[in-house]
Protein backbone atom coordinates (compact mmCIF):
# COMPACT_ATOMS: atom_id res chain seq x y z
CA UNK A 1 0.00 0.00 0.00
CA UNK A 2 1.01 3.60 -0.63
CA UNK A 3 -0.40 6.60 2.05
CA UNK A 4 0.53 10.21 2.72
CA UNK A 5 2.61 10.76 5.45
CA UNK A 6 1.51 13.35 7.85
CA UNK A 7 3.48 15.49 10.47
CA UNK A 8 2.54 13.30 13.42
CA UNK A 9 3.92 10.16 11.11
CA UNK A 10 0.32 8.64 10.75
CA UNK A 11 -0.60 7.98 7.00
CA UNK A 12 -3.80 8.71 5.20
CA UNK A 13 -4.96 6.54 2.21
CA UNK A 14 -6.93 9.16 0.93
CA UNK A 15 -6.02 12.74 0.87
CA UNK A 16 -9.18 14.86 1.63
CA UNK A 17 -9.67 18.74 2.28
CA UNK A 18 -12.63 19.20 4.43
CA UNK A 19 -15.12 21.80 4.41
CA UNK A 20 -16.47 22.36 8.18
CA UNK A 21 -19.22 24.72 9.10
CA UNK A 22 -19.39 25.52 12.86
CA UNK A 23 -23.50 25.79 13.12
CA UNK A 24 -26.22 25.17 11.06
CA UNK A 25 -26.30 29.18 10.01
CA UNK A 26 -22.86 28.39 7.94
CA UNK A 27 -24.11 24.99 6.36
CA UNK A 28 -25.35 26.54 3.21
CA UNK A 29 -22.24 28.54 2.35
CA UNK A 30 -19.61 25.55 3.33
CA UNK A 31 -21.76 23.45 1.00
CA UNK A 32 -21.86 26.04 -1.98
CA UNK A 33 -18.01 26.61 -1.15
CA UNK A 34 -17.88 22.85 -1.79
CA UNK A 35 -20.02 21.26 -4.04
CA UNK A 36 -17.91 21.92 -7.38
CA UNK A 37 -14.79 20.66 -5.54
CA UNK A 38 -16.42 17.69 -5.36
CA UNK A 39 -15.23 15.42 -7.57
CA UNK A 40 -11.18 16.49 -6.49
CA UNK A 41 -11.54 15.25 -2.71
CA UNK A 42 -13.24 17.90 -1.21
CA UNK A 43 -15.82 16.56 1.80
CA UNK A 44 -18.77 19.06 3.61
CA UNK A 45 -18.51 18.34 7.45
CA UNK A 46 -19.73 20.14 9.96
CA UNK A 47 -21.56 20.42 13.38
CA UNK A 48 -24.64 22.34 13.60
CA UNK A 49 -25.80 23.64 16.96
CA UNK A 50 -24.79 26.81 18.66
CA UNK A 51 -24.24 26.04 21.82
CA UNK A 52 -20.59 24.60 23.66
CA UNK A 53 -19.91 21.06 23.45
CA UNK A 54 -16.20 19.48 24.39
CA UNK A 55 -16.88 16.28 22.60
CA UNK A 56 -17.92 17.96 19.28
CA UNK A 57 -15.31 19.99 19.49
CA UNK A 58 -13.08 17.01 19.93
CA UNK A 59 -14.60 15.36 17.28
CA UNK A 60 -13.86 18.13 14.96
CA UNK A 61 -10.19 18.31 15.99
CA UNK A 62 -10.32 14.86 15.29
CA UNK A 63 -11.44 15.03 12.34
CA UNK A 64 -9.79 17.76 10.80
CA UNK A 65 -6.66 16.10 11.82
CA UNK A 66 -7.15 13.29 10.58
CA UNK A 67 -4.57 11.21 8.35
CA UNK A 68 -7.34 10.81 5.48
CA UNK A 69 -7.05 15.24 5.43
CA UNK A 70 -4.62 17.67 3.95
CA UNK A 71 -6.06 21.09 4.47
CA UNK A 72 -9.52 22.67 5.97
CA UNK A 73 -11.67 25.59 5.38
CA UNK A 74 -13.71 26.29 8.40
CA UNK A 75 -17.07 28.43 8.20
CA UNK A 76 -18.10 30.37 10.43
CA UNK A 77 -20.81 32.41 10.65
CA UNK A 78 -19.40 34.56 13.43
CA UNK A 79 -21.39 34.55 16.70
CA UNK A 80 -21.72 30.75 16.99
CA UNK A 81 -20.66 29.08 20.22
CA UNK A 82 -18.20 26.64 18.76
CA UNK A 83 -14.67 27.45 19.40
CA UNK A 84 -13.19 27.95 16.20
CA UNK A 85 -10.17 29.99 17.34
CA UNK A 86 -9.06 26.39 19.64
CA UNK A 87 -10.27 24.13 16.54
CA UNK A 88 -8.08 26.23 13.41
CA UNK A 89 -4.98 26.03 16.19
CA UNK A 90 -4.88 22.48 16.26
CA UNK A 91 -5.15 22.27 12.43
CA UNK A 92 -1.80 24.82 12.30
CA UNK A 93 -0.57 22.81 15.09
CA UNK A 94 -0.92 19.68 13.18
CA UNK A 95 0.98 20.98 9.83
CA UNK A 96 -2.11 21.62 7.73
CA UNK A 97 -3.07 24.64 5.52
CA UNK A 98 -6.17 26.31 7.08
CA UNK A 99 -8.17 29.31 6.63
CA UNK A 100 -11.45 30.56 8.74
CA UNK A 101 -13.93 32.04 6.62
CA UNK A 102 -16.09 34.27 8.60
CA UNK A 103 -19.60 35.42 7.15
CA UNK A 104 -20.41 37.73 8.93
CA UNK A 105 -16.85 39.32 8.78
CA UNK A 106 -16.36 39.05 5.43
CA UNK A 107 -19.71 40.58 4.61
CA UNK A 108 -22.59 37.81 3.74
CA UNK A 109 -23.09 34.64 1.79
CA UNK A 110 -22.36 35.55 -1.46
CA UNK A 111 -18.32 37.34 -0.13
CA UNK A 112 -17.81 34.22 1.49
CA UNK A 113 -18.28 31.42 -1.06
CA UNK A 114 -16.45 33.45 -3.72
CA UNK A 115 -13.84 33.47 -0.54
CA UNK A 116 -13.76 30.13 0.40
CA UNK A 117 -13.68 29.07 -3.22
CA UNK A 118 -10.45 31.26 -4.14
CA UNK A 119 -9.05 29.57 -1.06
CA UNK A 120 -9.64 25.70 -2.06
CA UNK A 121 -8.47 26.68 -5.74
CA UNK A 122 -5.12 27.64 -4.55
CA UNK A 123 -4.30 25.70 -2.02
CA UNK A 124 -5.77 22.15 -3.66
CA UNK A 125 -2.91 21.85 -6.54
CA UNK A 126 -0.19 21.40 -3.29
CA UNK A 127 -2.54 19.39 -1.23
CA UNK A 128 -3.36 16.92 -3.97
CA UNK A 129 0.22 17.12 -5.50
CA UNK A 130 1.64 15.53 -2.48
CA UNK A 131 3.69 12.28 -3.16
CA UNK A 132 2.71 9.00 -1.49
CA UNK A 133 4.78 6.89 0.44
CA UNK A 134 5.26 2.94 1.38
CA UNK A 135 2.64 2.02 4.02
CA UNK A 136 2.43 -1.18 5.79
CA UNK A 137 -0.93 -2.87 6.92
CA UNK A 138 0.73 -2.38 10.62
CA UNK A 139 0.02 1.32 9.74
CA UNK A 140 -3.79 0.99 9.14
CA UNK A 141 -6.88 1.96 11.43
CA UNK A 142 -10.15 -0.03 10.64
CA UNK A 143 -13.25 0.18 11.94
CA UNK A 144 -16.37 -1.78 11.54
CA UNK A 145 -20.03 -1.33 11.79
CA UNK A 146 -22.97 -2.89 10.77
CA UNK A 147 -26.51 -1.04 9.37
CA UNK A 148 -29.76 -2.06 8.15
CA UNK A 149 -29.18 -5.95 9.51
CA UNK A 150 -30.95 -8.46 8.65
CA UNK A 151 -30.72 -12.00 9.82
CA UNK A 152 -28.26 -12.68 6.85
CA UNK A 153 -26.05 -10.13 8.64
CA UNK A 154 -24.78 -12.54 11.52
CA UNK A 155 -25.01 -15.82 9.53
CA UNK A 156 -22.05 -14.04 6.58
CA UNK A 157 -21.22 -10.29 6.33
CA UNK A 158 -20.59 -9.92 9.75
CA UNK A 159 -18.16 -12.79 10.71
CA UNK A 160 -16.54 -12.54 7.26
CA UNK A 161 -15.74 -8.97 8.72
CA UNK A 162 -14.69 -10.73 12.07
CA UNK A 163 -12.35 -13.22 9.86
CA UNK A 164 -10.75 -9.88 7.68
CA UNK A 165 -10.32 -8.31 11.25
CA UNK A 166 -8.38 -11.32 12.66
CA UNK A 167 -6.58 -11.12 9.86
CA UNK A 168 -5.51 -7.29 10.16
CA UNK A 169 -4.71 -7.67 14.10
CA UNK A 170 -2.43 -10.62 13.09
CA UNK A 171 -0.56 -8.24 10.40
CA UNK A 172 -0.59 -5.62 13.39
CA UNK A 173 -3.01 -3.17 12.26
CA UNK A 174 -5.50 -1.67 15.03
CA UNK A 175 -9.24 -2.54 14.91
CA UNK A 176 -12.48 -1.01 16.32
CA UNK A 177 -15.73 -2.69 16.31
CA UNK A 178 -18.84 -0.60 18.17
CA UNK A 179 -22.33 -0.01 19.45
CA UNK A 180 -22.33 -0.94 22.99
CA UNK A 181 -26.21 -0.84 22.59
CA UNK A 182 -25.72 -3.62 20.19
CA UNK A 183 -24.04 -5.63 22.58
CA UNK A 184 -26.75 -6.20 25.17
CA UNK A 185 -26.74 -10.06 25.99
CA UNK A 186 -23.18 -10.46 24.36
CA UNK A 187 -21.41 -8.68 27.57
CA UNK A 188 -19.89 -11.97 29.21
CA UNK A 189 -18.88 -13.64 26.31
CA UNK A 190 -17.20 -10.56 25.40
CA UNK A 191 -16.02 -9.72 28.77
CA UNK A 192 -14.04 -13.58 28.43
CA UNK A 193 -11.91 -12.46 25.63
CA UNK A 194 -10.51 -9.56 27.47
CA UNK A 195 -6.80 -8.95 27.98
CA UNK A 196 -7.31 -9.10 31.68
CA UNK A 197 -10.49 -9.49 34.06
CA UNK A 198 -10.10 -5.44 35.23
CA UNK A 199 -10.88 -4.45 31.23
CA UNK A 200 -13.62 -7.31 30.87
CA UNK A 201 -15.60 -5.48 34.27
CA UNK A 202 -15.23 -2.43 31.69
CA UNK A 203 -16.67 -4.56 29.29
CA UNK A 204 -19.16 -5.12 31.14
CA UNK A 205 -20.05 -2.01 32.71
CA UNK A 206 -20.08 -0.41 29.01
CA UNK A 207 -22.68 -3.01 27.80
CA UNK A 208 -25.00 -2.29 31.33
CA UNK A 209 -24.49 1.77 30.94
CA UNK A 210 -25.80 1.05 26.98
CA UNK A 211 -28.77 -1.31 28.24
CA UNK A 212 -29.64 1.47 30.74
CA UNK A 213 -29.66 4.44 28.54
CA UNK A 214 -31.33 3.05 25.60
CA UNK A 215 -33.95 1.80 28.27
CA UNK A 216 -34.80 4.92 29.69
CA UNK A 217 -35.03 6.21 26.07
CA UNK A 218 -37.90 3.64 25.35
CA UNK A 219 -36.23 1.85 22.35
CA UNK A 220 -33.38 -0.67 21.88
CA UNK A 221 -30.82 0.29 19.16
CA UNK A 222 -33.59 -1.58 16.74
CA UNK A 223 -35.05 -0.13 13.20
CA UNK A 224 -38.18 -1.61 12.26
CA UNK A 225 -36.28 -2.83 8.93
CA UNK A 226 -34.13 -5.61 11.52
CA UNK A 227 -37.57 -6.84 12.40
CA UNK A 228 -38.49 -7.10 8.81
CA UNK A 229 -35.43 -8.72 8.00
CA UNK A 230 -35.89 -11.32 10.49
CA UNK A 231 -34.17 -9.69 13.88
CA UNK A 232 -36.41 -11.30 16.65
CA UNK A 233 -34.89 -9.32 19.43
CA UNK A 234 -31.86 -6.77 20.32
CA UNK A 235 -29.93 -9.62 21.71
CA UNK A 236 -30.53 -11.76 18.18
CA UNK A 237 -29.34 -8.50 16.93
CA UNK A 238 -26.23 -8.58 18.79
CA UNK A 239 -25.83 -11.56 18.43
CA UNK A 240 -24.88 -10.83 14.96
CA UNK A 241 -23.26 -7.63 15.23
CA UNK A 242 -20.84 -9.00 17.67
CA UNK A 243 -19.71 -11.62 15.09
CA UNK A 244 -18.12 -8.21 13.60
CA UNK A 245 -15.45 -8.31 16.08
CA UNK A 246 -13.98 -12.06 15.24
CA UNK A 247 -11.81 -14.05 17.64
CA UNK A 248 -8.67 -11.90 18.59
CA UNK A 249 -8.43 -10.94 22.35
CA UNK A 250 -10.11 -7.36 22.85
CA UNK A 251 -7.20 -4.87 24.16
CA UNK A 252 -8.89 -2.20 25.11
CA UNK A 253 -12.25 0.07 25.52
CA UNK A 254 -11.98 3.92 23.50
CA UNK A 255 -14.43 6.29 23.45
CA UNK A 256 -15.35 8.60 20.29
CA UNK A 257 -11.63 10.42 19.30
CA UNK A 258 -9.15 8.57 21.22
CA UNK A 259 -7.16 6.19 19.39
CA UNK A 260 -6.35 2.82 19.79
CA UNK A 261 -3.01 3.07 21.50
CA UNK A 262 -1.28 -0.20 19.95
CA UNK A 263 -2.10 -2.47 17.61
CA UNK A 264 -5.24 -5.37 18.27
CA UNK A 265 -8.69 -5.26 18.63
CA UNK A 266 -10.47 -2.37 20.54
CA UNK A 267 -14.14 -1.51 21.50
CA UNK A 268 -15.14 1.84 21.22
CA UNK A 269 -18.05 2.93 24.16
CA UNK A 270 -20.34 5.45 21.87
CA UNK A 271 -22.77 5.44 24.72
CA UNK A 272 -22.50 8.74 26.47
CA UNK A 273 -21.39 8.90 30.05
CA UNK A 274 -23.88 9.97 33.16
CA UNK A 275 -27.52 10.82 33.03
CA UNK A 276 -29.36 11.09 29.15
CA UNK A 277 -29.17 14.60 28.56
CA UNK A 278 -29.01 14.58 24.21
CA UNK A 279 -30.88 11.90 23.20
CA UNK A 280 -30.29 8.85 21.27
CA UNK A 281 -26.57 8.07 21.48
CA UNK A 282 -26.14 7.21 17.97
CA UNK A 283 -29.07 8.75 15.88
CA UNK A 284 -27.77 6.70 12.53
CA UNK A 285 -24.85 4.86 10.99
CA UNK A 286 -23.27 7.61 9.92
CA UNK A 287 -23.02 9.07 13.64
CA UNK A 288 -20.95 6.27 14.67
CA UNK A 289 -18.66 5.93 11.49
CA UNK A 290 -18.01 10.08 11.93
CA UNK A 291 -17.06 8.16 15.69
CA UNK A 292 -14.91 5.41 14.35
CA UNK A 293 -12.96 7.97 12.01
CA UNK A 294 -12.08 10.32 15.34
CA UNK A 295 -10.62 7.44 16.66
CA UNK A 296 -8.16 7.31 13.35
CA UNK A 297 -10.15 4.69 11.55
CA UNK A 298 -8.73 5.15 7.66
CA UNK A 299 -10.98 2.53 6.42
CA UNK A 300 -14.44 1.40 7.47
CA UNK A 301 -15.92 -1.88 6.70
CA UNK A 302 -20.05 -1.78 6.82
CA UNK A 303 -22.52 -5.12 6.42
CA UNK A 304 -25.64 -4.81 5.70
CA UNK A 305 -28.44 -7.13 4.63
CA UNK A 306 -31.38 -5.08 4.28
CA UNK A 307 -29.13 -2.54 1.78
CA UNK A 308 -27.69 0.41 3.17
CA UNK A 309 -26.08 2.96 0.34
CA UNK A 310 -24.08 5.74 2.83
CA UNK A 311 -20.83 5.94 2.53
CA UNK A 312 -19.07 9.08 3.81
CA UNK A 313 -16.80 11.77 3.80
CA UNK A 314 -13.22 11.53 4.84
CA UNK A 315 -13.17 7.55 4.83
CA UNK A 316 -13.76 4.95 2.50
CA UNK A 317 -16.72 2.81 3.63
CA UNK A 318 -16.10 -0.85 2.04
CA UNK A 319 -19.85 -2.39 1.79
CA UNK A 320 -20.49 -6.20 2.69
CA UNK A 321 -23.49 -7.61 1.66
CA UNK A 322 -24.77 -10.08 3.55
CA UNK A 323 -27.90 -11.14 1.28
CA UNK A 324 -27.70 -12.54 -1.57
CA UNK A 325 -31.42 -11.05 -2.45
CA UNK A 326 -30.33 -7.79 -1.47
CA UNK A 327 -27.06 -7.88 -3.60
CA UNK A 328 -29.27 -9.05 -6.52
CA UNK A 329 -30.87 -5.92 -6.64
CA UNK A 330 -28.35 -3.49 -5.36
CA UNK A 331 -25.22 -5.00 -6.63
CA UNK A 332 -23.94 -1.34 -7.71
CA UNK A 333 -23.94 0.17 -4.03
CA UNK A 334 -22.24 -3.63 -2.61
CA UNK A 335 -18.33 -4.17 -2.62
CA UNK A 336 -18.32 -7.54 -1.58
CA UNK A 337 -21.32 -9.87 -2.12
CA UNK A 338 -20.86 -12.24 1.09
CA UNK A 339 -24.26 -13.88 0.77
CA UNK A 340 -22.45 -16.57 -1.58
CA UNK A 341 -21.79 -18.48 1.80
CA UNK A 342 -25.50 -18.61 2.15
CA UNK A 343 -25.88 -20.00 -1.35
CA UNK A 344 -23.19 -22.61 -0.60
CA UNK A 345 -20.81 -20.44 -3.61
CA UNK A 346 -18.22 -19.04 -0.87
CA UNK A 347 -16.83 -20.42 2.29
CA UNK A 348 -16.89 -17.97 5.21
CA UNK A 349 -12.79 -18.15 5.16
CA UNK A 350 -12.55 -17.40 1.58
CA UNK A 351 -14.93 -13.96 2.02
CA UNK A 352 -12.90 -13.31 4.93
CA UNK A 353 -9.66 -13.06 2.94
CA UNK A 354 -11.69 -11.06 0.30
CA UNK A 355 -12.21 -8.63 2.72
CA UNK A 356 -9.12 -8.46 4.01
CA UNK A 357 -7.32 -8.20 0.62
CA UNK A 358 -9.88 -5.74 -0.91
CA UNK A 359 -9.56 -3.17 2.54
CA UNK A 360 -5.50 -3.21 1.03
CA UNK A 361 -6.63 -2.45 -2.45
CA UNK A 362 -8.78 0.25 -1.47
CA UNK A 363 -6.37 1.66 0.88
CA UNK A 364 -3.98 2.21 -1.78
CA UNK A 365 -6.19 4.39 -3.60
CA UNK A 366 -9.14 1.97 -5.57
CA UNK A 367 -12.73 3.75 -5.03
CA UNK A 368 -15.02 1.87 -2.84
CA UNK A 369 -18.65 1.54 -4.62
CA UNK A 370 -20.05 4.22 -2.38
CA UNK A 371 -17.07 6.71 -3.37
CA UNK A 372 -17.55 6.24 -6.93
CA UNK A 373 -21.30 7.03 -6.54
CA UNK A 374 -20.64 10.39 -4.75
CA UNK A 375 -21.82 9.21 -1.40
CA UNK A 376 -20.18 11.41 1.06
CA UNK A 377 -22.65 11.44 4.23
CA UNK A 378 -21.60 13.14 7.68
CA UNK A 379 -23.78 13.60 10.72
CA UNK A 380 -22.38 15.16 13.90
CA UNK A 381 -24.33 15.73 17.25
CA UNK A 382 -24.18 16.56 21.01
CA UNK A 383 -22.75 14.15 23.50
CA UNK A 384 -21.21 14.03 26.58
CA UNK A 385 -17.99 11.65 27.89
CA UNK A 386 -16.00 11.22 31.23
CA UNK A 387 -12.55 10.62 30.84
CA UNK A 388 -11.66 6.38 29.56
CA UNK A 389 -10.82 4.42 33.24
CA UNK A 390 -7.48 3.23 34.34
CA UNK A 391 -8.43 -0.29 33.14
CA UNK A 392 -10.08 0.32 30.11
CA UNK A 393 -6.18 0.79 28.15
CA UNK A 394 -4.37 -1.82 29.64
CA UNK A 395 -1.73 -2.16 27.63
CA UNK B 1 -46.24 -31.16 -0.06
CA UNK B 2 -44.75 -28.56 -2.36
CA UNK B 3 -41.47 -29.89 -2.99
CA UNK B 4 -39.02 -31.79 -1.10
CA UNK B 5 -35.43 -31.35 -0.29
CA UNK B 6 -32.86 -34.05 -0.45
CA UNK B 7 -29.75 -33.56 0.86
CA UNK B 8 -30.51 -34.79 4.11
CA UNK B 9 -27.99 -31.90 6.07
CA UNK B 10 -25.13 -32.49 3.77
CA UNK B 11 -22.60 -29.43 3.56
CA UNK B 12 -23.39 -27.01 0.81
CA UNK B 13 -22.48 -28.33 -2.41
CA UNK B 14 -24.91 -30.32 -5.11
CA UNK B 15 -27.89 -29.05 -3.78
CA UNK B 16 -28.23 -26.44 -1.05
CA UNK B 17 -29.15 -26.95 2.12
CA UNK B 18 -32.83 -25.11 2.98
CA UNK B 19 -32.49 -24.92 6.60
CA UNK B 20 -29.46 -25.04 9.19
CA UNK B 21 -29.47 -25.37 13.34
CA UNK B 22 -26.53 -23.57 13.62
CA UNK B 23 -25.51 -24.68 16.83
CA UNK B 24 -26.44 -28.54 18.05
CA UNK B 25 -28.27 -26.71 21.48
CA UNK B 26 -30.42 -24.63 19.26
CA UNK B 27 -34.03 -25.23 19.77
CA UNK B 28 -34.43 -22.74 16.14
CA UNK B 29 -32.84 -23.31 13.03
CA UNK B 30 -32.76 -20.56 9.94
CA UNK B 31 -33.74 -20.75 6.66
CA UNK B 32 -31.11 -20.60 3.86
CA UNK B 33 -33.46 -19.95 0.69
CA UNK B 34 -37.20 -18.63 1.34
CA UNK B 35 -39.31 -21.38 2.30
CA UNK B 36 -42.86 -21.97 1.32
CA UNK B 37 -46.14 -22.67 3.50
CA UNK B 38 -46.76 -26.24 3.45
CA UNK B 39 -42.97 -27.67 1.94
CA UNK B 40 -41.49 -30.08 3.73
CA UNK B 41 -37.60 -30.32 4.27
CA UNK B 42 -35.07 -31.92 6.08
CA UNK B 43 -33.27 -30.86 9.08
CA UNK B 44 -30.02 -32.68 10.61
CA UNK B 45 -31.60 -35.90 8.74
CA UNK B 46 -35.47 -35.13 10.12
CA UNK B 47 -38.14 -34.34 7.70
CA UNK B 48 -40.10 -30.90 9.25
CA UNK B 49 -42.78 -29.49 7.56
CA UNK B 50 -43.09 -25.59 7.28
CA UNK B 51 -46.27 -24.24 8.97
CA UNK B 52 -46.12 -20.20 7.65
CA UNK B 53 -43.94 -18.64 4.77
CA UNK B 54 -40.60 -18.17 6.02
CA UNK B 55 -38.05 -15.93 4.46
CA UNK B 56 -34.52 -16.01 3.67
CA UNK B 57 -32.18 -15.56 7.21
CA UNK B 58 -35.63 -16.27 9.11
CA UNK B 59 -36.26 -18.66 11.87
CA UNK B 60 -38.37 -21.88 12.45
CA UNK B 61 -39.14 -23.64 15.29
CA UNK B 62 -36.45 -26.80 15.17
CA UNK B 63 -38.64 -28.67 17.65
CA UNK B 64 -41.91 -28.13 19.87
CA UNK B 65 -41.16 -25.03 21.69
CA UNK B 66 -42.97 -24.45 25.34
CA UNK B 67 -44.62 -20.77 26.34
CA UNK B 68 -41.60 -19.33 28.55
CA UNK B 69 -38.74 -21.59 27.21
CA UNK B 70 -35.76 -19.86 26.22
CA UNK B 71 -35.08 -19.04 22.53
CA UNK B 72 -31.37 -20.51 21.72
CA UNK B 73 -29.72 -19.79 18.24
CA UNK B 74 -25.67 -20.01 18.02
CA UNK B 75 -26.48 -22.01 21.90
CA UNK B 76 -27.32 -17.96 22.68
CA UNK B 77 -30.20 -16.97 24.22
CA UNK B 78 -32.36 -14.59 21.76
CA UNK B 79 -35.55 -14.38 23.77
CA UNK B 80 -38.57 -15.69 25.60
CA UNK B 81 -41.55 -17.52 23.75
CA UNK B 82 -44.38 -15.84 24.50
CA UNK B 83 -46.54 -18.88 23.22
CA UNK B 84 -45.91 -22.75 21.92
CA UNK B 85 -44.48 -23.04 18.82
CA UNK B 86 -44.43 -26.27 16.72
CA UNK B 87 -41.50 -27.45 14.86
CA UNK B 88 -41.50 -26.03 11.42
CA UNK B 89 -43.63 -22.76 12.47
CA UNK B 90 -42.51 -19.71 12.33
CA UNK B 91 -40.50 -18.11 14.81
CA UNK B 92 -40.14 -14.29 15.08
CA UNK B 93 -41.43 -10.91 17.12
CA UNK B 94 -44.95 -12.76 17.13
CA UNK B 95 -44.37 -15.52 19.35
CA UNK B 96 -40.88 -14.42 21.13
CA UNK B 97 -40.29 -11.29 23.28
CA UNK B 98 -36.67 -9.84 23.96
CA UNK B 99 -35.41 -10.43 27.85
CA UNK B 100 -33.77 -6.95 27.29
CA UNK B 101 -35.93 -4.31 25.61
CA UNK B 102 -38.95 -4.30 23.34
CA UNK B 103 -38.42 -4.77 20.07
CA UNK B 104 -40.41 -1.84 17.58
CA UNK B 105 -42.00 -2.43 14.57
CA UNK B 106 -44.18 0.07 12.38
CA UNK B 107 -48.00 -0.66 12.35
CA UNK B 108 -48.75 -2.88 9.31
Amino acid sequence: MQGYLRADGRKGVRNVVVVAYLVECAHHVAREIATPFRDRGVHLIGFPGCYPNPYSLAMMEKLCTHPNVGGALLVSLGCEGFDKRRLKRAIEVSGRPVLTVGIQEIGGTRRAIAAGREWIESSLPAILGQQPVAMGIDELTVGTICGGSDATSGLTANPAMGVAFDLLVADGAKTIFEETGELIGMEHLMAARAANPALGDELKRSVAKAATYYATLGYASFAPGNADGGLTTIEEKSLGAYAKSGQSTISGVVKPGIAPPAKGLYLLDVVPDGEVRFGFPNINDNAEIAELIACGSQVILFSTGRGSVVGSAIAPVIKVCANPETYKRMQEDMDVDAGRILEGRATLPEVGREIYELVQRIGNGEPTKSEALGHQEFILTYKSFEPLGPACLPV
Amino acid sequence: MANSDQDGGQPAGKVARAVMRLSPRDNVAVALRALKSGETVTLDGVPIAIRGNIAVGHKLAAQPIEKGEIILKYSCPIGTATSPIAPGEYVHTHNVESNYLPTYELPK
